[in-house]
């Protein structure tokens, strides 16, 4: 047999394959129970206009301050982390450790319920604030180590050039170093981010008021009382049109970031 | 470039005259337990040329380094100027502002635009006004020939260009001396000769420099005086012609029958 045939005859059968699978998943599966259980449209039409309007809004906000908070956090501990006081890099090494060893669904928990306890203290904005700011801390542990790595990236002529023509190592941080580590760790935070996007959706264990609930709670709810499971399919969609134009945009970032290297 | 003058003038006082621009006495470094630089006594005069040449590992880029202390001395005192760089009260940003110091690998800001990258540390350092710091930063690049560059980013040009971008860099500091640590060693070869000619220009203005090379022809034609550094120590200096051509050393010998 000609090489060439025999690669096509193993072409096929590949495409054969997949075909067969497709097909016994159609067989396989209950049309009728799968239309009425996730694609029903009147639960659907009753979702409207709060999924949008209060669940995929909240889970944005929630991204966008958890994020903007974990990064500001994170550049803080990455600092610390390298900074030549040993307490500083002790300090920064334990909290780094410790909330990236926690479950961050635990850490919501802790915040929404035994913080308020052991300190007597209600954190702002409810619920949702104790979460918030656990997710923050959360994320801010992950980044803190990713902004790092970044710093460390940018090679060391960099900081040489800068100090030799005068600049202090304050403003050499902030207009040398810093930007070229932005532009490596840029992959890495994206990935940061469409974490936190996903994440948002621990909060529920910390007990949503009506108004505050984000997308993955605002489905269980209406799970619960439609017992029908449309919701869920809704609120998979809505992370979807959130995350994949956002890693779009980055993806575009990134290219036009390349100019300047 | 009155205004110009008027205003960087002053931060720069020159030294008085007879001083030293840089002095090192009896500098030594370690790393480790590697002894780089082994009790090295060095100076260079005001308005003077010196190449230092001599083989790989033999001390020269730490000696250069540590002249602006981008290099921590272990032992040994530095002076530029009149003033010891090694004392902990000197300020030693002040001090690099007044010395120009060109890298090997260029070292271009690359996410700065040339004329950011020329205007940086005349606004952080020396607190520079965006347009003084600007027309700065052009008469400079015009002096290297790349005036049109301006807007270029350094990934856009050729080694060639950065280097001379990176010394007008360092001359937009106005500094009293530059340094350089071998500035043609990562270059190709056709690209070389710009470079050089740049560095010919500023010593016929009378600039000081400190030239760590292997360009054996541009030390005899542009330098005052030649050291030649093997195994941490000064071996042999002095007037290019004799150096060069009328070696005194064994290892001087050697080392100039491999490069020349």
């Amino acid at each position: 047999m000609k090489r060439s045939t025999r690669r096509r005859l193993i072409q096929g059968a590949l495409y054969a394959v997949f075909a067969v699978i497709v097909l016994a998943i159609i067989v396989a599966a209950d049309w009728q129970a799968i239309r009425t259980n996730f694609f029903d449209l009147e639960v659907a039409a009753a979702a409207f206009p709060e999924i949008i309007t209060v669940a995929a809004k909240n889970t944005v906000l929630y991204t966008a301050i958890a994020f903007a908070g974990g990064l500001l956090l994170g550049l803080i501990f990455a600092l610390m982390k390298l900074s030549p006081v040993l307490p500083y890099r002790w300090l920064a090494t334990a909290y780094i450790e410790l909330f990236r060893g926690l479950p961050a669904l635990l850490v919501i928990f802790a915040f929404a319920f035994a913080v308020p306890i052991a300190f007597q203290w209600r954190p702002p904005g409810g619920s949702a604030g104790a979460g918030l700011i656990a997710l923050i801390i959360v994320s801010s542990a992950y980044i803190a180590e990713t902004i790092r790595a970044g710093i460390e990236a940018v090679p060391k002529g960099q900081v040489e050039a800068a100090r030799s023509l005068g600049m202090n190592p304050a403003w050499t941080m902030v207009s040398v170093v810093l930007p070229q580590a932005f532009r490596i760790i840029t992959p890495p935070l994206t990935n940061e981010l469409v974490i936190l996007i996903k994440d948002t959706s621990l909060l529920f264990i910390a007990g949503m008021a009506l108004g505050d609930r984000e997308l993955t709670t605002f489905a269980r709810d209406s799970l619960t009382s439609q017992a029908n499971a449309t919701p869920l399919v809704l609120a998979a969609l809505m992370y979807l049109v959130i995350t994949l134009p956002l890693t779009q945009l980055v993806a575009k970032l990134e290219r036009h970031n390349k100019r300047g290297r | 470039m009155i205004a110009v003058a008027g205003s960087t003038g002053a931060a720069s006082a020159a030294p008085p005259a007879g001083v030293p621009a840089i002095e090192v006495r009896q500098l030594c470094k370690t790393f480790g337990t590697n002894e780089v630089l082994k009790g090295i006594d060095f100076h260079v005069d005001q308005g003077e040329v010196v190449c230092v040449i001599g083989p790989s590992g033999s001390g020269k880029s730490t000696l250069l380094r540590c002249v602006n202390r981008l290099e921590e001395p272990t032992t040994g005192t530095i002076i530029v100027e009149g003033v010891d760089i090694t004392d902990s009260e000197t300020d030693l940003d002040k001090v690099r502002t007044r010395i120009g110091m060109v890298f090997q690998q260029f070292n271009l800001f690359p996410h700065l635009s040339v004329l950011q990258n020329l205007t940086l540390a005349q606004r952080r350092a020396k607190r520079r006004g965006k347009k003084e710091a600007e027309e700065v930063a052009r008469r400079n690049l015009a002096k290297v020939g790349l005036a049109e560059k301006v807007d270029a980013f350094p990934a856009q040009l050729s080694g060639g260009q950065q280097q001379r971008v990176a010394i007008a860099r360092a001359l937009s500091m106005d500094p009293d001396m530059m340094l350089f640590d071998e500035p043609t060693s990562a270059l190709d070869p056709e690209l070389v000769g710009d470079v050089l000619e740049v560095m010919k220009q500023l010593a016929r203005e009378g600039m000081t420099m400190m030239v760590v090379t292997h360009e054996m022809g541009f030390a005899r034609e542009v330098g005052d005086r030649v050291v030649f550094m093997d195994g941490g120590v000064v071996v042999e200096q002095g007037k290019p012609e004799d150096v060069l051509g009328n070696p005194q050393h064994e290892r001087t010998k050697g080392f100039l029958s491999k490069v020349l």
